[in-house]
Order: C-alpha cells, then sequence, then structure tokens
C-alpha cells in the first residue's frame, strides 16, 4: 500500500460502504504507516541523526560528525545531571505544596543540552514552558524559574540579557515571535557576513513540541521565515505526547518532513543523544547565521513524566512505552560512554553528583525563601507609560487594604 | 539615531496644507520613518499598491523593501512577528486589511502583545502599532464594516485610540508610533477622504486625551470615530431647534478621559453616547457607567446610548438603518431633553 492511499479517499458503493478496506485515520494508524516510520518507530526511523547509541556507543554519520573533547562531553553531563536533579526537586517541591504545578523535562535532556549548548552569546532563543535545559544552558539559574510555578512573577530573567525569551504557555505562539525577531536579526545585517564579521553573525533558535506543530503560529512562522530567509531554526522536541495525544493526532507524516512543504530543510536527530543533538543544532545553527535559514530540527525523544505535576499519564499511555524508553535514557548514554571509553572516571561522577545535591539544596531553600509579592505588584507594569485607570484602581485598591485591622501585617513567608 | 522629537520633519509638514485622513495617516507614517530608521511598517498589499485604501501610497517607493514589507497573508503573522521585531529594537506600524480580518491576530495581540511588558516586568517592550480601518457606510460585503474596538479596549496593556478628522490622524498615529506601550489604531475608513486645514506648527493634544469638538449647554454628545462627524451635523442641526449640543471626540478607547465628559455634563446635565458598535459590554456601557458615578447629582436624565445593533453587521443594503445617523442622535437627545 503506497503512502499516497492514505490520504486517497477510498471510493463508497450507492448504499455508502466503502468498497475496499476503510482508509487509516490518522488517530489509528495502521501496520503500514507504522513500519513507515510515523511514531511507534521507537528507533525513530532510518532518517534519524544518531552518534551515541542507546547503549553509549560512539557512531559516525556521513553528514553530521562533530569533534568534541572529553572535556566537552563531561561538561554535557553535568549539564544533563544538574539540570535532571532541578527538575526532579521541581516535581518534588509541586508534590509538596511549595509549587502550584511544575512541567517536567524528564527524558528530554539531551535535546536541549544540545540544542542549547550549540547556541552562542549573540543568539537568541525562544522557549515553550519545559525548556529547564535550554534556560540553563543560557545561563538563567533553575531558581529563577520557580517564581512561574510558585506564581510569584510571569518570568523573572532578563530576556535581553540573557538571549532567552520568557516561557510561552499559549502553545505555538514563540514561533512567529522568534521568527519576527530573526528578521530582525536580517534587516541589522547581522546574517551571512563573512571574514571578519562573521563571528558577530547571529540566529535564532525556537522551542516547541509536537502537538504545537498543528498551531497555525507554527505554520505561519515557517511560511514567513521562508519568503524572508528568516535566520531562524525551528527546534521541536517531539516527545511523542501531546498531553494524552500521541504524534499520530497531529500528523500523518513525521514532522521533519513538514519542512520540505516551506522549501527548507529538516532533519530528524535522536533527541536522547545529546551529541548528536548538540551536532545537528549547530549545523543548523551556522547554516542560518551564514543565511541558509531557516531551518527545522525535530528531536525525537520522550517525555518520561507526565505533562505537568496536574497531569495523570497513566490514563492514556501503557507503562511498557515507558519502559521502552528508559533504556535509551539520554543521560545513562552519555554516562556508559564516559565511562567505557575512559573520558571519566569514578571521581568525576562522584563530584557531579555532589554538585547536583548542593543544586537541590540551593534549589529547595530559595523557593521556601521566596518573598510573597506585595498586592501593588498586580499593578506593576501593566504600561510602560502609566494608565491612569490602572493606577486609581491600585490606588483604591491599597486605600481599601489599608482599612482592615491587621493592615501591614507582614505576611512574608505565610505559605509555609 | 536622531531622538522622536516632532518637529524635525520635511518639509512638506512644515506649511499649512489641506489634507484628508488618508493624507494625514500617510504623512505621519513618513514623518515617523524619516525620524527614526527602526519605524518600518508591514502589512497585505501596503508596498507595491499602497494598501487597499492607498494610505501607505508611495512610502515602499520612498523607503525600500525591508522597511515597507508587504507581508504573507496572515494576520497573526503580522502581528505575531512584528512582537519579534519590536523585541528587536523595532517599531514596526502593522496595518490589517479590514476590520473583520484582525481575529486571526486576536491571540498575538491578546496573548503576547499585550502582556509582554507586564510579563517581563518592563524589561521587555513590544511598540508595536496596529492601524485598523474600521466601521461601516461604504456599501462593503461581510467582515468589511465592523467596529470590534471594545474587544480591545477590555484587554489590559493595550492602548485603543481612534482618529476622526486629519489633523488627529497626522499627529496621533505619530504619537502612536512614538509611544512605547502596543497601540490600536482605528480609523474611520468612510471618513478616510473628509479634508481638513493641517497646520503642522500648532502642537497637537496628548495621544490619551479627548477633546471638545463643539461647545455646547443643552447636551452633551461623547464620541469617537466615524460618529464624530455624525454627531456634528447632528449639533448644526440642532441649532435650528436653538439647542447648543456639546461635543466631546473621545479620541483614546483605552484609556478613555472621561474629565472633559464629566465637565461637560456637569454643565449640560445630560449625556448621549454614540458609537457605531454593537452596544452591549461596550465603549459605550463604560462611558455611561463611569459618568454615572461621577455626575450622579448633576444628571437630568439617565445616560442614553446610540449604538450599532446588537446584531452581526448587516448586508450593506441595511447599513443605513443599522448605523446611527442623526436623525437617530437626535432622537436621543429629544428622549434626554423630554425625560
Amino acid at each position: 500500500m503506497s503512502p499516497e492511499h492514505w490520504t486517497r479517499p477510498s471510493r463508497a458503493d450507492a448504499h455508502g460502504h466503502a468498497d475496499t478496506a476503510p482508509a487509516a485515520t490518522s488517530a489509528t494508524p495502521t501496520r503500514e504507516q507504522v513500519i513507515a516510520g510515523l511514531r511507534a518507530t521507537s528507533e525513530g526511523g532510518a532518517d534519524l541523526v544518531q552518534l551515541l547509541t542507546p547503549e553509549g556507543q560512539r557512531v559516525t554519520h556521513p553528514d553530521f560528525d562533530i569533534d568534541v573533547s572529553a572535556e566537552q562531553l563531561r561538561g554535557m553531563y553535568r549539564d544533563m545531571v544538574l539540570i535532571r536533579r532541578a527538575d526532579r526537586e521541581g516535581n518534588a517541591l509541586q508534590r509538596q505544596g511549595q509549587l502550584g504545578i511544575w512541567v517536567p523535562l524528564l527524558g528530554q535532556e539531551a535535546a536541549q543540552i544540545g540544542a542549547g549548548r550549540a547556541l552562542r552569546p549573540q543568539d537568541m532563543a525562544f522557549p515553550s514552558y519545559r525548556e529547564h535545559g535550554v534556560a540553563w544552558c543560557r545561563g538563567v539559574d533553575p531558581t529563577e524559574l520557580l517564581g512561574i510555578f510558585r506564581g510569584t512573577d510571569h518570568g523573572s530573567w532578563d530576556p535581553h540579557e540573557t538571549g532567552l525569551g520568557l516561557y510561552t504557555i499559549v502553545i505555538g505562539n514563540q514561533c512567529l515571535n522568534a521568527t519576527g525577531y530573526a528578521m530582525g536579526q536580517k534587516f541589522d545585517g547581522k546574517v551571512g557576513n563573512s571574514d571578519g564579521d562573521a563571528s558577530e553573525n547571529e540566529a535564532t533558535m525556537v522551542f516547541f513540541g509536537d502537538g504545537a506543530t498543528s498551531q497555525g503560529d507554527v505554520h505561519e512562522g515557517m511560511v514567513w521565515a521562508s519568503v524572508y530567509d528568516a535566520p531562524v531554526v525551528f527546534f521541536c522536541q517531539n516527545n511523542q505526547w501531546a498531553i494524552s495525544e500521541p504524534t499520530e493526532r497531529q500528523s500523518r507524516v513525521p514532522l521533519y518532513e513538514r519542512a520540505r512543504g516551506y522549501g527548507f530543510p529538516g532533519i530528524r536527530v535522536d533527541g536522547n543523544d545529546v551529541l548528536a543533538s548538540m551536532a545537528v543544532s549547530q549545523w543548523a545553527l551556522d547554516e542560518a547565521r551564514h543565511g541558509n535559514g531557516p531551518l527545522l530540527i525535530e528531536a525525537f525523544t520522550y517525555r518520561m513524566d507526565a505533562h505537568t505535576t496536574s497531569d495523570d499519564a497513566t490514563r492514556y499511555r501503557m507503562d511498557d512505552e515507558l519502559q521502552a524508553w528508559k533504556l535509551k535514557d539520554p543521560v545513562e548514554r552519555l554516562r556508559v560512554h564516559l565511562l567505557r571509553e575512559e573520558l571519566a572516571d569514578q571521581d568525576f561522577l562522584d563530584e557531579v553528583e555532589r554538585e547536583a545535591d548542593e543544586l537541590a539544596t540551593r534549589f529547595r531553600q530559595f523557593c521556601f525563601d521566596m518573598p510573597e509579592p506585595p498586592p501593588e505588584r498586580i499593578f506593576s507594569a501593566v504600561y510602560a507609560e502609566e494608565s491612569p485607570v490602572v493606577a486609581a484602581q491600585r490606588d483604591d485598591y491599597l486605600q481599601y487594604l489599608s482599612g482592615f485591622a491587621d493592615a501591614g501585617h507582614d505576611t512574608e513567608g505565610s505559605v509555609r | 539615531m536622531a531622538a522622536p522629537t516632532v518637529e524635525s520633519t520635511g518639509s512638506e509638514t512644515t506649511r499649512t496644507q489641506t489634507i484628508t485622513i488618508a493624507k494625514g495617516l500617510n504623512m505621519a507614517m513618513r514623518a515617523a520613518m524619516e525620524r527614526d530608521p527602526r519605524v518600518m511598517v508591514m502589512g497585505e498589499d501596503i508596498g507595491r499598491l499602497g494598501g487597499v485604501f492607498r494610505v501607505t501610497d508611495g512610502l515602499q517607493k520612498d523607503f525600500g523593501e525591508h522597511r515597507v514589507l508587504d507581508t504573507p497573508l496572515a494576520e497573526s503573522g503580522i502581528v505575531g512577528t512584528a512582537i519579534g521585531l519590536a523585541m528587536r529594537g523595532y517599531r514596526p506600524v502593522c496595518e490589517i486589511q479590514f476590520d473583520g480580518f484582525i481575529f486571526p491576530g486576536f491571540d498575538q495581540i491578546v496573548s503576547q502583545l499585550s502582556k509582554m511588558h507586564y510579563r517581563s516586568q518592563g524589561r521587555v517592550k513590544v511598540p508595536v502599532v496596529i492601524r485598523v480601518p474600521f466601521g461601516g457606510g461604504i456599501g462593503a460585503v461581510e467582515h468589511h464594516s465592523e467596529s470590534p474596538e471594545s474587544l480591545f479596549a477590555h484587554v489590559a496593556g493595550l492602548k485603543v485610540v481612534s482618529c476622526s478628522n486629519p489633523v488627529d490622524a497626522y499627529w496621533m498615529l505619530q504619537q502612536a508610533i512614538d509611544s512605547d506601550d502596543p497601540v490600536l489604531f482605528f480609523e474611520p475608513k468612510r471618513r478616510y477622504w473628509e479634508k481638513a486645514e493641517l497646520d503642522p506648527t500648532t502642537p497637537p493634544l496628548s495621544l490619551g486625551s479627548s477633546a471638545v469638538m463643539r461647545p455646547g449647554t443643552t447636551a452633551t454628545l461623547a464620541t469617537y470615530g466615524p460618529m464624530v462627524k455624525t454627531c456634528l451635523d447632528a449639533a448644526n442641526a440642532a441649532e435650528e431647534d436653538g439647542h447648543e449640543l456639546e461635543v466631546v471626540d473621545l479620541r483614546s478607547l483605552s484609556p478613555l478621559d472621561l474629565e472633559p465628559v464629566a465637565d461637560s455634563v456637569r454643565r449640560t446635565g445630560r449625556l448621549v453616547v454614540v458609537s457605531e458598535s454593537p452596544a452591549e459590554s461596550s465603549i459605550t456601557s463604560e462611558v455611561a457607567t463611569r459618568i454615572q458615578q461621577e455626575c450622579f447629582y448633576s444628571l437630568e436624565a439617565p445616560v442614553l446610548r446610540v449604538n450599532g445593533f446588537d446584531t452581526p453587521y448587516p448586508p450593506s443594503r441595511l447599513e443605513e438603518g443599522y448605523l446611527p445617523d442623526l436623525d437617530r442622535v437626535l432622537d436621543a437627545v429629544d428622549r434626554s431633553l423630554t425625560y
């Protein structure tokens, strides 16, 4: 059965009965579709770029090989262990009532650290809301993520200073904002320079998930990026699940193949392989900086935890799927590789563990010590130029509050 | 980069001349682009064609394709990329071709544009202007005659303004472009060709102010956009009956500047609020509520409203009945006076 057959409606007889077997819907793939590499291909299909096998064995790739030093490898291992620890602490803090919600990163460390370490300081990254690993690479401390999930702010870091936009919760919106930013980089003459100026070339990378690919904004972002040759790399983390909906509810074709329709390259990389994720990201960002953007990377990975701490993944997916992906754990894969190739010793691993413990302690303590935002904060910075309406409402509300008997009582830390 | 001072514009804008609203808007964008290289204009058919209403005529020829962008046909894309460009330091002026086409961009306007400054606590500014030709009266097909301004005035973080005449068109658009806040700029499309004298040496009102367009003592009319002319015509007609109607052009719909309206109502005791948009939960509702709060003891009659109806915009052969006109305005004035 050819792929074209799946998209062709089957003929129906006078009674409305199909004259052949009913065409598969995209939600229930046929065996042929599965074999053709849509989703349940736990290996990601023949086009998957991989440099480190799940068993931690270094393999080569004809197009995307990369030279990394032992130190770089150890650094990426450290990145992944530390951000995973912060992520687990985030989950725990939510369970203990310290956070309203946490969005787990578990399983996507390699995709995010690989991409994040490929970015240069002058580049810009636009995250969705699960990009704790990217934030780490941009120098945003994990403690700076806590305000969003504790409810003390909507994002505490400075996008201009860090080169990381604020977390974007409406699915796919950031793809257009990133494309516009990348157009600006191009209009500023920061793309395609050669010789001395080449080191100042810039690119933008935007992060989104498999679910987001169904959003109009992602489509429009790709249309705009292509017609304006914007230096943007679309980095799609296909973690197989959009809350409860599997990838085949979003697409009939492997996601990376969509790029062809927009006229730019699409690459599927093993998102649990930090080395391949970095190699492909470096290549794509370089292409963009040189004026050959946009590009699409589909990082084929797996969301090993629930969508958020409010979600219950056992309602919609089988545990054996998770068990299968645990065998491809991104952190374990690099650890095995480091040990097998004698690129790191036990002392190094122990030292990283000690650092992770320290980070966990600091992360938790920071969360406990976070001050409650004062009521004035409701009204602050709604506009660049203060609105008389908002100012009047603020003054009225503060006046109203001051009428209570316990007005002025210090409520700091009361949540504990 | 030159400081954005409104005096330092080209020779065209230093002499008194007769202009239309469309011309005033064009001159405003031209002046802003001459002053500040980060100002850019983007939208559908605005470059080579000069816009379907020709408001951007000649800008692409003079400023180039990188500052005057003919965009793909996607309103979310226009707003969403304008946000990114603004984050990069540009000051995009977007044109939405018609009022009824803004809704694909509504998500980016409400979810990102309006909230970026608040979310980042002022670290990220998004000085984007979205120009929207709005209102009916041009005999158009569906989606080309709507008045969606109240939907945007309801959104915190947006400024919403509407010009009613060529002089305001010229100044208010420049002020909107200079603003560090996002501005929804509603242009009364059926008045695009109305003429007035522009003396560029007369300093403008601030963007957030309302203005008394005609003084009066009998009753107050508060309105904006295309209905300002309707209300001024009504005031002229009422003069024959010995009624002196004061007409206030609200100009800024968010934030509202209601002090001039309240001052007026304290003198006249009667207020009629006029708008083409549907009445329920609209700008006119807000004006009525707040004036009732501010001027309770001055009011001689309930605040009355003259709006379009709470229906979708009708087929154009019926729009004359849908749109408030001189007679409906004067009927409301009579009801107020005889209350």
